[in-house]
């Protein structure tokens, strides 16, 4: 079967665009600051930070206008997590990704109107966007305020430590963008994701 | 305390220079060591009237005692004195016994001064401060080489109150602050400054608008580590360069291989590893810098994981290619 659903609003197309160009200059800057190298700069290190602070402060305020639209919309329904029978649910996309896919089976949860994501989808969505980004933006901000960071945490340098959260996770959001972007070539064809998060409308397979 | 004690500091030319060196030796041994009670006694007979505002006398000739104003340049703090490098000393190890008599004789103030040089260099005691290293990095400054016999060590190391601080406990943030002091002293202070120069003071804040994060940097970067000509041997550097040669790109400290951890943050890193053991020393060392302070093993980890993506992205884009309907 075959068809197109209404599924992206235009607030969460431009909140999805805006993210994702952000995001990408994030862990491009991001990139360039950790792995500096004075013989062979990636991006010159005032441009990168600046890049990095400026785009962090965008995208807290994008990030704020996603909750508002999740809290006052319905979209809010598909972050909804039921943990019952969670894991065989799990399992069974994780199987259908990696053994079904190529056997060409339909999808064991295809999508509706009343269900957007698959449950391993939902779940990744979930933590990237409720534990992962919030935390990136907290450590994020307190690196341009270090003032206010708690000078030691358990004997530790509180400034590193909180570096050293906003770093790894930094990385998590890099890796959770790469296997984002692919998992979209997966559609009903190999480019249709990507025109849905334009045109607003989900092509089933 | 003025910063230009120039006026106070004398050689007592009458003693014997080995005599004096035994002075300032046991005085620098005993530099850990609380003042004794007869030296600070002996010291009050100057600091009655250096260590106050005013001071007074009876002039014989009316016979009436008379209140005068202590030059501020000749004023010692007792408390800083006596908490800082040279507080066992007695004022006579270094100033000439005949400041005993008052009025004191005009001559004694055209005597030379001390360099530190003349206490500290050639002896094994003071090996670990390499004193003739920091002498010869110093004539090589600007400070040295723009005002030649004008511009001596006292200029920023105030011998009644200078404490030794990058070898102390304190903190990054105690010494930074303790040794940007030092520069700013003259450096921020027009009266300081036009002792050696006519030129206008220029404003530290404006030169450094192009400074990032600027109050941030000021609280945690000494003045010399972009100041001075860094060398690894020397915990302190003193070559001093023109303001044209001093850093200005980010990445000198912001990479792997920080100027800065060729100074204080490695000696800091160093004492906290011998102190704390290797792997405390390097959680919980103070000094945080981008780029710099990066972790070996969390680079290699993040390249695996990168790599391990990467391959499970290929490897299932291929069999999709492979496995797709003809």
């Amino acid at each position: 079967m075959s068809g197109k659903i209404y599924l992206y609003p235009v607030w969460l197309r431009l909140w999805h665009g805006l993210n994702a160009i952000l995001i990408i200059l994030l862990i491009i800057s991001g990139v360039s600051m950790q792995y500096t190298n004075p013989a062979n700069p990636f991006i010159r290190f005032d441009i990168a930070v600046s890049m990095h602070n400026l785009s962090g402060v965008i995208l807290t305020i994008n990030y704020c206008w996603f909750l508002f639209g999740t809290i006052t919309t319905p979209n809010g329904k598909y972050y909804k997590l039921t943990f019952k029978g969670l894991l065989g649910r799990l399992i069974k996309q994780f199987t259908y990704y990696t053994f079904g896919i190529f056997k060409h089976e339909k999808p064991p949860f295809p999508v509706t109107k009343e269900s957007k994501f698959n449950p391993l989808q939902q779940f990744t969505y979930v933590a990237a966007m409720f534990v992962l980004v919030p935390i990136v933006i907290i450590t994020g901000w307190a690196l341009l305020y270090p003032e206010f960071v708690l000078t030691k945490i358990m004997g530790g340098s509180g400034l590193k430590i909180n570096d050293f959260f906003h770093v790894i996770l930094g990385f998590f959001v890099s890796f959770f963008m790469l296997i984002h972007i692919y998992f979209c070539t997966i559609g009903a064809t190999f480019v249709s994701n990507f025109k849905s998060m334009i045109n607003g409308f989900h092509e089933s397979h | 305390m003025s910063f230009f004690p120039r006026i106070s500091i004398k050689v007592p030319v009458s003693v014997p220079l080995a005599l004096f060196m035994a002075v300032m030796l046991s005085g620098a041994i005993d530099a850990q060591n609380k003042p004794k009670k007869e030296t600070i006694d002996f010291n009050e007979n100057c600091l009655k009237c250096h260590g106050q505002s005013k001071y007074k006398y009876l002039n014989p000739e009316s016979g009436s005692e008379v209140t005068k104003r202590m030059y501020a340049e000749t004023i010692i703090n007792r408390t800083e004195f006596y908490d800082s490098n040279h507080k066992t000393f007695k004022c006579t190890d270094c100033h000439s016994e005949e400041y005993g008599t008052f009025p004191h004789a005009g001559n004694l103030r055209m005597e030379s001064k001390y360099a530190c040089i003349d206490c500290h260099g050639g002896d094994e005691t003071y090996a670990k401060f390499q004193f003739e290293k920091i002498e010869s990095e110093f004539h090589e400054s600007v400070h040295s080489t723009k005002h030649s016999e004008d511009f001596n060590c006292w200029m920023c190391h105030n011998p009644h109150s200078y404490k030794i601080s990058v070898r102390s406990e304190d903190k990054i943030k105690d010494i930074v602050a303790y040794d940007n002091a030092i520069c700013l002293n003259c450096h921020a202070d027009i009266t300081n400054y036009q002792m050696l120069t006519d030129k206008v003071n220029p404003n530290i804040v404006k030169k450094h608008e192009w400074l990032p994060n600027q109050a941030l940097h000021f609280k945690n970067v000494r003045c010399i580590e972009c100041h001075a000509r860094t060398n690894d041997s020397i915990l302190v550097a003193h070559n001093i360069q023109p303001k044209a040669k001093a850093v200005r790109r980010c990445v000198e400290c912001h990479s792997t291989n920080s100027i800065l951890m060729a100074s204080l943050y490695k000696y800091k890193v160093q004492e906290g590893r011998s102190k704390a053991g290797f792997y405390n020393g390097v959680i919980m060392n103070e000094g945080y810098v981008i780029g710099a302070n990066r972790n070996y093993y969390l680079g290699i980890l993040s390249l695996i994981m990168f790599g391990c993506v990467a391959a499970g992205i290929l490897i299932h884009a291929s069999l999709r290619i492979l496995k797709r309907k003809k």
